[in-house]
């Protein structure tokens, strides 16, 4: 199953390569993983989605406790949530087929963000999934390099007050 | 957060200006080191200059980085305060990573100083430069490389915290050459503020209660105990709650000395080549309690099969140990200490004679027995022989193989903080240097290393270590001419197919080589000879002491958990059918 982990801790030096470390050297999966910059507490809050069931998440979550610049991790899968990753796709675009793309792009309420003579890029927005069709769409045109974000995941107005699956350890 | 200020130096004035290197020594007087295990090398020579001049600050001179590390880990084992490690940049560094993860597995509190190229050529490929941090970021429990000279002194102050405190761990401090030389300001007071990191000491008072009353209603009950036991100060708490509950104690490798062994309740040790009675006992209890041990699979077995009949306790001080391989019924974060004192409150006696006298007939009938396969020495023969002459405040470092399984299952520990072994890397070339460790930090107490003549090899540089610092350790070098456990394990399970497992075309006379060293050197191949021999070199004080006995070729350790199978079913001497009848 795929879950969705908030993770805020102190961006010190080697604070990064340790979190991802983690995951390779215990053989735990990253499927993707989103970073922002430094908030003005001092925390940076990193976004990640792995696989895995309640156990090997428990596992996953005491683990990423373990790293001492790690503040806190929130398990956001069960937890109402607002879910969100971003991906600029260039299609392969000849006069010809420049509308339809656009139109296409529309359906996805995606952007159009760049336009050249021989490819257009969209910027489209969305859950995981609406990305992946999103691109399936485009693939006939020709999709020349997709860059996409890893999730980036907030908890909704009232899932704060019941706090969901939220998990911290140390309590136990 | 937590606070700490650390006492300083009277004399010193505020923030008073001086090198990096300087600033780098006070603070680690400051945070209580009296001895440093290290070697010199380029980037290092302005921080050795310091210590020139700093006579108070003990520095032993290994002889090869790794010998630095597992030094370190064995004052750090019998003093229960961080091993400090300053080695080069590069291979200096790179040397270390063994030691390292071998103090990470074993909960040994560290912290490695390793010197690094000046920072403006950090990834440039300069000469000497390796990224320590990066190559040792998963065996460490966390690392800094100083940049700033303003930061050398919180960086001190945090890595001694975070190695020492919670679940103890290697810390590893990169240094920078150019901010060694750097100007800064040493200041009379420092804190530590680390939000991320508030290990629990006590444990949730529900949750002890929960224990208590799980206990209360055990039969069978059985007590294991592993080294955080000994980390946490708390065998004399867990002895009385043994002894309150009258349930039986079997620990781990690095547990024994945690429990006597010369008491009553003691199964000795569990798992691969722990007491078959040991192993018996954690299957058929009905309540097990687990302090200070994370169910290694060298404990367990066979998961399905462990312990199957039993509700599960579980105390101990990393959150991530707990339900991690077993699940626990009661999980307890926190120290062992606090915690079996409260529970020492909270529980009643047990009447567990039933119990008791059912594994009284086991012991009786599955006692740990060998058989020699040749007319050399039998090495739990030695081993006995040894430890009744050393006594019970004696340290003993052991090597890993047979040699360490035998050291476990016979020496009989009595003690905590008296067992130095690579219980979780397994690391052959440990027990030299780990012994020299030991010596230095409790001068006070006899020293053994117990080798085997591979492991010995692997670190036997640092004779010279313990012949430049006259350190009086008795090496008890067991030689069967064999890798010797990886030789059992062709033995019983490859056929006999000894596949570059024979040490014995290359070994060296190591009465020669000893004594060319500067070390008392003798040879035992009689088992006449044992007793004399070993109190000859107890009247040898000034030097190390070697003691090769020669030990039959093909004896295994035996009982023994073969991998993957349950720990019932233990494979037995053939001598043990002679015990039963």
């Amino acid at each position: 199953m795929k879950r969705t982990l908030a993770v805020w801790f102190q961006n010190r030096f080697s604070a990064i390569p340790r979190i991802t470390g983690l995951f390779s050297g215990r053989g735990f999966v990253l499927e993707s993983i989103c970073i922002g910059s430094e908030t003005e507490d001092g925390l940076t809050r990193l976004t990640l989605t792995t696989r895995g069931d309640d156990s090997l998440i428990e596992r996953i979550v005491k683990q990423l406790h373990r790293l001492i610049d790690v503040i806190q991790v929130v398990d956001l899968t069960g937890a109402p949530s607002v879910e969100r990753e971003l991906a600029l796709i260039k299609v392969q675009s000849p006069n010809r087929t420049q509308r339809e793309i656009v139109q296409l792009a529309e359906v996805f309420r995606g952007r159009i963000v760049d336009m050249g003579a021989r490819s257009v890029t969209v910027e489209v927005t969305g859950r995981s999934d609406k990305i992946d069709a999103a691109i399936d769409r485009f693939k006939p045109f020709g999709v020349i390099e997709v860059s996409r974000t890893g999730t980036a995941a907030l908890k909704r107005d009232e899932a704060c007050e019941k706090a969901g699956r939220a998990v911290v350890v140390g309590m136990v | 957060m937590n606070v700490k200020a650390t006492p300083k130096a009277a004399a010193v004035s505020a923030a008073a200006a001086k090198s990096g290197a300087e600033i780098l020594i006070q603070s680690l007087i400051d945070e209580g080191t009296d001895t440093i295990f290290g070697y010199p090398g380029g980037v290092l020579l302005g921080i050795y200059d310091v210590l020139y001049r700093t006579p108070e600050l003990k520095h032993i001179l290994v002889r090869h980085e790794q010998g630095a590390a597992h030094a370190a880990d064995g004052y750090a084992r019998v003093t229960g305060k961080p091993g400090v490690v300053l080695v080069t940049s590069g291979p200096g560094a790179t040397n270390t990573v063994t030691g390292i993860a071998t103090a990470y597995m074993d909960s040994v509190p560290l912290v490695v100083l390793t010197g690094q190229v000046s920072s403006t050529a950090i990834g440039q490929d300069a000469f000497q430069e390796a990224d320590i941090v990066g190559i040792t970021r998963p065996i460490t429990k966390h690392s800094y490389l100083i940049r700033d000279v303003e930061k050398i002194q919180e960086t001190i102050a945090e890595a001694f915290h975070i190695a020492a405190t919670g679940r103890p761990g290697p810390v590893l401090i990169d240094l920078p050459v150019d901010v060694m030389r750097a100007t800064g300001s040493y200041k009379p007071e420092s804190c530590v503020s680390l939000p991320g990191y508030q290990p629990r000491d006590t444990g949730n008072p529900p949750q002890i209660e929960k224990a208590a009353r799980l206990l209360s209603t055990a039969e069978r009950p059985v007590i294991y105990a592993g080294g955080g036991v000994i980390t946490a100060e708390a065998s004399t708490e867990l002895t009385l709650l043994a002894r309150t509950l009258n349930a039986p104690v079997a620990t781990t490798l690095l547990g024994l000395g945690a429990f006597p062994e010369t008491d009553p309740l003691s199964l000795g040790m569990l798992g691969m080549h722990g007491q078959w009675t040991a192993n018996t006992a954690v299957a058929e209890c009905d309540v097990l309690l687990a302090v200070g041990a994370r169910f290694d699979d060298r404990v367990t077995g066979r998961l399905d099969r462990f312990a199957t009949k039993a509700r599960v306790i579980h105390i101990d001080m990393d959150p991530a140990s707990i339900s991690k391989v077993i699940t626990a019924h009661v999980p307890i974060v926190g120290h062992a200490r606090p915690i079996l004192s409260a529970l020492l409150e909270t529980v009643t006696p047990l009447n567990t004679s039933a119990w008791l006298s059912q594994i009284a007939a086991w012991k009786k009938e599955h006692p740990a027995i060998t058989q020699p396969t040749d007319k050399r020495l039998s090495a739990p023969d030695v081993l006995r022989q040894v430890a009744d002459i050393m006594g019970h405040d004696t340290i003993v470092a052991t090597d890993v193989g047979q040699n360490q399984m035998f050291a476990a299952q016979y020496w009989g520990f009595t003690r905590p903080r008296t067992l130095l072994s690579s219980g979780g890397l397994g690391t052959m070339g440990y027990g030299l240097p780990a012994a020299i460790g030991a010596a230095i930090g409790r001068p006070d107490c006899p020293v053994v290393c117990i080798t085997g003549d591979g492991g010995f090899q692997m670190n036997i540089q640092e004779l010279a270590t313990a012949v430049h610092y006259g350190l009086p350790v008795l090496i008890v070098l067991l030689n069967n001419g064999y890798l010797g456990m990886v030789r059992q394990w062709q033995d019983l399970f490859f056929d006999k197919r000894y596949a570059h497992t024979d040490l014995d075309p290359g070994n060296p006379d190591f009465i020669r080589l000893a004594e060319s060293f500067g070390a008392w050197a003798k040879r035992v191949t009689m088992a006449d000879q044992v007793r004399p021999v070993i109190e000859a070199a107890l009247e040898v004080v000034d030097c190390p002491r070697v003691i090769e006995f020669v030990v039959s070729r093909e004896e295994n350790v035996m009982p023994m958990v073969p991998a993957g199978a349950a720990t019932t079913d233990m494979l037995e001497s053939e001598l043990i059918k002679g015990v039963r009848s």
